[in-house]
């Protein structure tokens, strides 16, 4: 009898799948864990520096938007800036992700379309009218982003080879590019660096260096979604990334969809490069991306492939690294603590999808299951 | 949705609250801006930050840091935010190559003071009036540090551990350009004075922070045959490499005596306290400060650390001696008796000074039989290669 009671016995917990969550109530536990995320790096703060919670938290909001009330606006128009660099990467990705194609190589093609941006600005900078050069960079841009990422969906379409090394290994390779073309024009200097060149800057428009990257990258954002949600391509995309067979049953070819999508994904990072280069920078480095190309790989999944939700992601990534420098900067902390804030929100973020994908119940005791 | 949007409305009050919390600290007292390349993980900008914290201190101004600011747009930002929004007064960047980018700053906003370390561009810039650089004479640093290796050098050759041919020194340096070349040279002409037979073997990272390669470059040093390892990098790659090793090392920026107590000799650093002060002094009293400063072992801006317990004996009392001589002058540094070109002495040389894209060789150098270290400009431009050290690679960044 014991026995037959342990047999049946269920264990204290467990999990089981749910997919009647509500999306309002989706969202909710995810501003929840923002928000704890947010309290829990409030706490650890607080400990690190001795100050007061409210004290860090402001360190942090001034960090990233200035003296807003004093309208000031230079900080909030960087905020703005880095968070559209970062969308636009994220961009670039989401077309191929969808297609569970995995393109690890934005950093890679956004290094060498700011690359071919840089090599116009230095090589025909100073012959060819303002206008006219700003056609060619982008052209270049957009050309340069697409080869590279078209390469390794070639070899996959033809090989079967892996995209995810393949994509990767291709950033190590304009990484190299880039190092290579810096020292050969920067011979001598002592360090490794190309001075801001005057030719071929992106306009300033309204008085704000940035507003043109910034629009740019919204404009970018309400077409990949129109792309995605409402074109035939998308559609295909969609189909590809459900089923391979599915597509090829219907019709599809599979190829030549993964080549094409690869193309668009690689010139948008291709435009990134540009943004960052002729619209930033003036200059280029092997770190003029900065890793971000492999945080756009988070934002793209965080955002669900959502362009709108990505560009809150994007801020919000954005608004942790900022704010956790100014207060690293504040306190004498190092860049280990911009790493920890951000991880901790993110952390938390990623963590809720599990309580939103998955229920945990508890055991129902014997005694609870007779009342019933 | 209506409780979403609530949700919303009120964490957006309640960070807005907090957010309006204290904005009134703008004093009328004197702000000071730093921007540093990387933070307190490397002992260069640590070097820097502490000095930052200890001036401010002692002069009473409030001091602001802008940390892991790369050598790009990032730079020119800083120094906007640090002003626009800081409300800073002096903005001092702690990394060569910051400098055109300091600069583009600088022309934007005359009225603020920016001070430079390491750069060569502020004596030719004339019409950028509020630019200035400064350095230190650390080779008569790393000349004195030379003399602690030369000396366990003689300690090893004396306990039969080597011969005097095997006397042969690493270095690991950053770029094959001037601030670097003038550093191992007068390290090696330290080492030279007390031990003749010394030779030394350079190689070059490329990157001013790199502990994986630094640390490479040490060890294929040590590999090659290298007994005694110095550097010019600013990471532990290569005091570590040495204390895997064992092999004596002469650090620079401070001392690496805690994570490296087997190995370590002595380093030298600059001490940017007295500049510090000297920077803010001017601009509190409105007087000019210098286009090129040059901070020396007089002005406690060359400092040597405490020594390891690991240095040969007498080294204390040849080290007091040699720092007298170098301070009252009768021991210089760069004395052309004391090295040869291709065999030669060299009588006459023209370094380049000035700042051109061409790298002009612009300026006579050599007076007096003394090859004038940073007296035309306080960035070193010392490049001569000389006989007894051997470049294994090059890295002209």
């Amino acid at each position: 009898m014991a026995n037959m009671a342990k047999k049946t016995r269920e264990p204290l917990l467990h999990i089981a799948k749910r997919d009647d969550m509500p999306g309002w109530k989706a969202w909710l536990i995810r501003l929840a864990a923002i928000g704890l995320g947010f309290l829990l790096i409030g706490v650890l703060s607080s400990l690190l520096t001795g100050a007061s919670f409210g004290k860090v938290y402001n360190i942090m909001f001034t960090g990233v938007f200035g003296r807003l009330l004093k309208g000031n606006t230079i900080l909030l128009w960087r905020f703005l800036q880095r968070a559209a660099i970062l969308l636009c990467l994220a961009l670039a990705v989401t077309p191929a992700f969808k297609m569970r194609f995995w393109n690890c190589g934005a950093e890679g093609q956004a290094l060498i379309g700011g690359l071919a941006a840089m090599i116009c600005m230095i090589e025909i900078g100073d012959k060819v009218p303002h206008g006219v050069l700003l056609l060619i960079i982008l052209a270049c841009s957009l050309l340069a982003g697409a080869v590279w990422g078209m390469i390794p969906a070639l070899f996959h379409a033809k090989y079967k080879t892996n995209e995810t090394l393949f994509t990767l290994m291709m950033n190590y390779v304009a990484t190299q590019i880039v190092a290579y073309y810096v020292v050969l024009t920067s011979a001598g200097s002592g360090s490794n660096i190309i001075k801001p060149v005057p030719y071929g800057n992106l306009p300033i428009l309204f008085g704000e260096e940035y507003f043109l990257n910034v629009l740019l990258v919204t404009v970018l954002m309400v077409a990949v979604y129109i792309y995605l949600k409402y074109s035939k391509q998308g559609y295909e995309i969609t189909v590809v990334g459900e089923s391979q067979n599915t597509a090829r049953y219907v019709g599809i070819n599979v190829k030549n969809v993964i080549i094409r999508t690869m193309l668009i994904s690689g010139a948008i990072c291709g435009v990134a490069g540009m943004l960052m280069v002729a619209g930033t920078d003036h200059s280029i480095n092997t770190n003029t991306m900065g890793g971000q190309g492999f945080t756009a790989i988070m934002i793209s999944w965080m955002g669900q492939f959502n362009p709108f939700i990505m560009a809150g992601m994007a801020g919000l990534v954005t608004f942790l690294k900022t704010g956790a420098a100014k207060v690293a900067d504040t306190f004498f902390l190092n860049s280990s603590y911009s790493d920890i804030v951000s991880g901790v929100v993110i952390l938390f973020l990623v963590g809720c999808e599990f309580f939103i994908r998955y229920t945990v119940k508890f055991r129902h005791s014997k005694k609870g299951g007779e009342a019933r | 949705m209506k409780k979403l949007i609530a949700l919303l409305l009120v964490a957006m009050m309640v960070f807005g609250m907090v957010a309006c919390g204290n904005n009134a600290d703008d004093g009328e007292s004197l702000k000071v801006g730093f921007i540093f390349l990387h933070d307190e993980q490397s002992t260069y900008d640590k070097n820097f930050i502490d000095a930052a914290v200890e001036a401010c201190k002692n002069m009473n101004v409030t001091m602001v840091q802008k940390t892991q600011i790369p050598e790009s747009k990032a730079c020119y930002d800083a120094a906007v935010e640090l002003i626009e929004v800081e409300g800073c007064n002096i903005i001092f960047a702690d990394s060569f190559g910051h400098e055109s980018f300091l600069m583009e700053a600088a022309a934007k906003y005359p009225n603020v003071q920016f001070c430079h370390a390491t750069g060569t561009q502020a004596h030719t810039a004339t019409d950028l009036k509020n630019f200035h650089n400064a350095f230190a004479s650390i080779y008569q640093g790393r000349y004195a540090a030379g003399v602690v290796a030369g000396l366990k050098l003689n300690e090893m050759i004396d306990a039969g551990k080597i011969t005097s041919e095997q006397a042969k020194m690493g270095y690991v340096g950053a770029f094959t350009f001037a601030e670097v070349m003038s550093g191992y040279t007068s390290f090696y002409l330290g080492a030279k004075s007390v031990c003749p037979s010394v030779t030394m073997d350079v190689k070059f990272t490329g990157s001013w922070y790199d502990e994986t390669k630094e640390k490479q470059a040490a060890q294929a040093l040590i590999d090659g045959g290298c007994v005694l390892i110095s550097q010019h990098a600013d990471s532990m790659g290569a005091p570590t490499a040495c204390e895997n090793a064992g092999v004596p090392n002469v650090s620079y920026n401070g001392s690496t005596a805690a994570a490296c107590p087997e190995t370590f000799l002595i380093s030298s650093r600059i001490n940017w306290v007295p500049y510090f002060e000297y920077m803010i002094t001017q601009v509190k009293e409105g007087k000019e400060i210098d286009v090129d400063w040059t901070g020396t072992l007089e002005t406690g801006s060359v400092v040597l650390t405490d020594m390891g317990k690991n240095v040969a004996e007498g080294t204390k009392e040849k080290l007091d001696e040699v720092v007298k001589g170098l301070k009252d002058g009768t021991i210089n540094v760069f004395d052309t008796a004391n090295f040869t070109v291709d065999g030669e002495t060299l009588t006459s040389y023209m370094a380049d000074v000035d700042f051109d894209a061409e790298y002009t060789k612009d300026t006579e150098v050599i007076a007096n039989g003394i090859f004038q270290e940073s007296k035309f400009r306080s960035g070193p431009y010392f490049d001569i290669e000389i006989d007894g050290i051997t470049l294994l690679d090059r890295n002209y960044g």
